[in-house]
């Protein structure tokens, strides 16, 4: 009976620490969200514009109207998608920042699957444009996880260099073979046909995208905080000496999650082409990749916390032209404030387990 | 700038070596800079990826000051300066217990490069004065040869600045006190150094030495300054650095390689060969790529690698 009771009072006491730590884990990266406006505020501030317009303004321009959030929606849809490529293999300890690569990758081979395909119907191109996006990403990012499991070769930097590669390729083939010769001033490859588009969510200007983005992450969460192989790269993330004195199966798990996030940034690439560009040209390396990584670590690598941090990033970007236009302030100005908010959230990390109102209850 | 198409279509083929010759002294400082840099930093037993950021922070304070002064050496003394205090940035952020150095890096990479191009907008347009170079062949009368031997001063000092690097590690008391940093803090500690205080110093000195190499980029070549002007220089730079196993001379004789890899596209180029142009652009990525596939191991740390390194561990 007494152990019983025991039981009950001990499992409380875990869901206790439990709320605790989800409370924790939200409640600092506000503070350095807080901490990042309050700097990025005096930074325009010393430019004499006032940062409370300042805000007011990019709250318009990202959640104000309906038409700013369709925007906001729309920007967030890829960083969703992008964010995952850092955030999965994250879950093993490796930090990749290449998500760009294989958005431009995922792109490229969509038009291309697209462009071989000239008298499928629709559905037919659409899917084969999917699957090239996914394939493509997916490898590109799965080589890198290959390189740091079979070589050594760090992640970070290999992936970066090979974001330089895949910008290059696009460079070329969309100058080169794949180039429309009826495009002049922009080289492009053909147009993939408007009938080949993926359209807008009825009722709105927002993409498929975003359907396509909230479903990956949730499906990301599942695979990650549900299923054995998710507790299982959790393991290899937390202490690689005990996941291989488990016998994990750590190249697998490599692998696996490096083709999974890769080809979530393919599949971004892929609605880049399919739901708002048309075709291939150098527009396609516009940041979302860049931006995902700073959604991914202020998310903390959590699948399900990265559908809300990419629609206040997205937000953050949809409010660059209104700034721009209102204020005069730079069109870089939303990379400055992305970049404070990157920095003070790495430096948040040093707050978790400092206030006592968030930590376990001594026993 | 390469010499005349007409000029090298005289030489025809010969034209190339001398033209990737050329390219390589002049395309290699930056990459000299900032792998001396970074080599310092991650010898103290930290890496600072955010040495692009720095890089292109350099260059934009160097452009816009010798705009305002008329002197590109204050340019390049600002670049150092601007360096220097993204240097102290990353190395605060990082002795905050449990705050990663290379996410740090990652961070002021985004963080300068954003800076940067706010600060630098109104500077796209006028023309700085650039710096003065040095023409060792003045006494030929071959073009290309000329060109290939027109040699930047900051590419000299580089010259001295590595085997001066490589003697201050191995023979100074400073240098002692660095590596023993990089190879095992609790026995700096022991000796009664702060661990933190030499690693600031190391990444202030690493971020010096990026800047003035971002600087070389605005103020001598390509010489202007707009918002493509480093296209990951200073990450490649950073892989240089554990392919040249953390020897400043070693960090030389890489940066030459990746310099002569960098000029092939355009000297390509200026031969009429325009084929495969973005691909020869991105050479040395690609030579980056496949040396590190090449030299990494995964059994075995690298040698020569600081044990306190995170990126080795």
């Amino acid at each position: 009976m007494a152990i019983a009771i025991g039981a009950k009072l001990a499992r409380r006491d875990a869901r206790g620490d439990q709320l605790r730590r989800a409370a924790e884990s939200i409640v600092i990266p506000l503070l350095a969200l807080l901490a990042a406006m309050i700097l990025f505020g005096i930074f325009v501030g010393v430019q004499r514009v006032n940062p409370l317009t300042l805000y007011a303004l990019m709250y318009r321009g990202a959640f104000g109207t309906w038409f700013s959030w369709q925007n906001t929606l729309t920007r967030a849809a890829p960083l969703i998608l992008t964010a995952l490529c850092t955030a999965l293999p994250a879950q093993l300890g490796m930090v990749i920042i290449g998500g760009e690569g294989a958005f431009v990758m995922g792109g490229l081979a969509a038009t291309a699957a697209a462009l071989a395909l000239p008298d499928a119907a629709p559905l037919v191109v659409q899917l084969a444009m999917a699957g090239a996006g996914l394939a493509a990403g997916g490898l590109w990012i799965a080589f890198v996880g290959a390189l740091r499991h079979y070589r050594g070769v760090n992640e970070t930097i290999s992936s970066l260099l090979l974001v330089y590669i895949a910008i290059a390729l696009l460079n070329q083939l969309v100058e080169g073979p794949m180039r429309d010769p009826a495009s002049l001033n922009k080289p492009s490859t053909h147009a993939i046909g408007t009938a080949n588009m993926i359209g807008s969510i009825p009722g709105s200007e927002i993409h498929w995208g975003l359907a396509f983005g909230v479903i990956a992450a949730l499906l990301a969460y599942v695979l990650v905080y549900r299923t054995s192989f998710g507790f299982a790269a959790r393991i290899v993330g937390g202490n690689l000496r005990a996941a291989q004195a488990v016998g994990l199966a750590v190249g697998r798990l490599v692998l696996s999650l490096c083709f999974l996030g890769g080809a979530a940034a393919g599949l971004a690439g892929m609605i880049e082409i399919a739901a708002v560009q048309g075709r291939a040209n150098a527009n396609l390396a516009a940041g979302y990749g860049t931006t995902g990584i700073l959604v991914a670590f202020l998310a903390r690598h959590n699948p399900l916390a990265i559908i809300p941090v990419a629609i206040l990033l997205g937000g953050i970007g949809a409010s660059g032209g209104l700034i721009q236009r209102r204020l005069g302030l730079p069109d870089a100005s939303v990379l400055v404030l992305e970049g404070i908010i990157f920095l003070m959230v790495l430096a948040s990390d040093t707050l978790y387990g400092r206030f006592a109102l968030f930590t376990p209850r001594e026993r | 700038m390469a010499a005349p198409a007409s000029a090298m279509a005289a030489l025809g083929w010969w034209g190339l070596p001398l033209a990737v010759i050329a390219g390589a002294v002049r395309v290699s400082t930056p990459f000299l800079f900032v792998s001396l840099g970074e080599c310092l930093t991650e010898r103290s037993g930290r890496i600072n990826l955010g040495l692009e950021g720095t890089l292109v922070m350099g260059a934009m304070s160097g452009y816009g000051v010798s705009y305002l002064t008329g002197s590109p050496w204050l340019g390049v003394l600002a670049a150092g300066i601007v360096g220097s205090l993204f240097g102290a940035l990353h190395a605060a952020f990082c002795s905050l217990p449990r705050v990663n150095d290379i996410a740090i890096g990652i961070a002021l990479m985004l963080f300068g490069v954003g800076l940067a191009f706010y600060i630098g907008k109104p500077l796209i347009e006028p023309q700085a004065p650039i710096l003065p170079s040095i023409e060792l062949a003045w006494w030929s009368r071959v073009p290309q040869l000329r060109e290939a031997l027109r040699i930047n001063v900051l590419f000299l000092i580089g010259i001295v600045l590595a085997p001066f690097l490589l003697w201050a590690l191995k023979h100074t008391r400073w240098g002692l006190i660095l590596r023993t940093a990089g190879e095992s803090a609790d026995a700096a500690l022991a000796l009664g150094y702060s661990v933190n205080l030499i690693r600031l110093a190391a990444t202030m000195a690493g971020g010096v030495l990026a800047g003035i190499g971002g600087s070389f980029l605005s103020l001598y070549y390509p010489g202007n300054w707009n918002e493509r002007l480093s296209s990951g220089q200073g990450i490649t730079a950073v892989a240089l650095v554990i392919f040249a196993r953390w020897d400043p001379m070693l960090c030389f004789w890489a940066s030459i390689l990746f310099g002569g890899a960098g000029a092939l596209g355009p000297a390509l180029q200026s031969l009429g060969f325009s084929e495969g142009y973005y691909l020869f652009n991105a050479a040395p990525y690609i030579l980056t790529l496949l040396i590190m596939i090449i030299t990494c191991s995964r059994r075995r740390t690298l040698i020569g690698a600081p044990a306190e390194l995170s990126i080795t561990r």
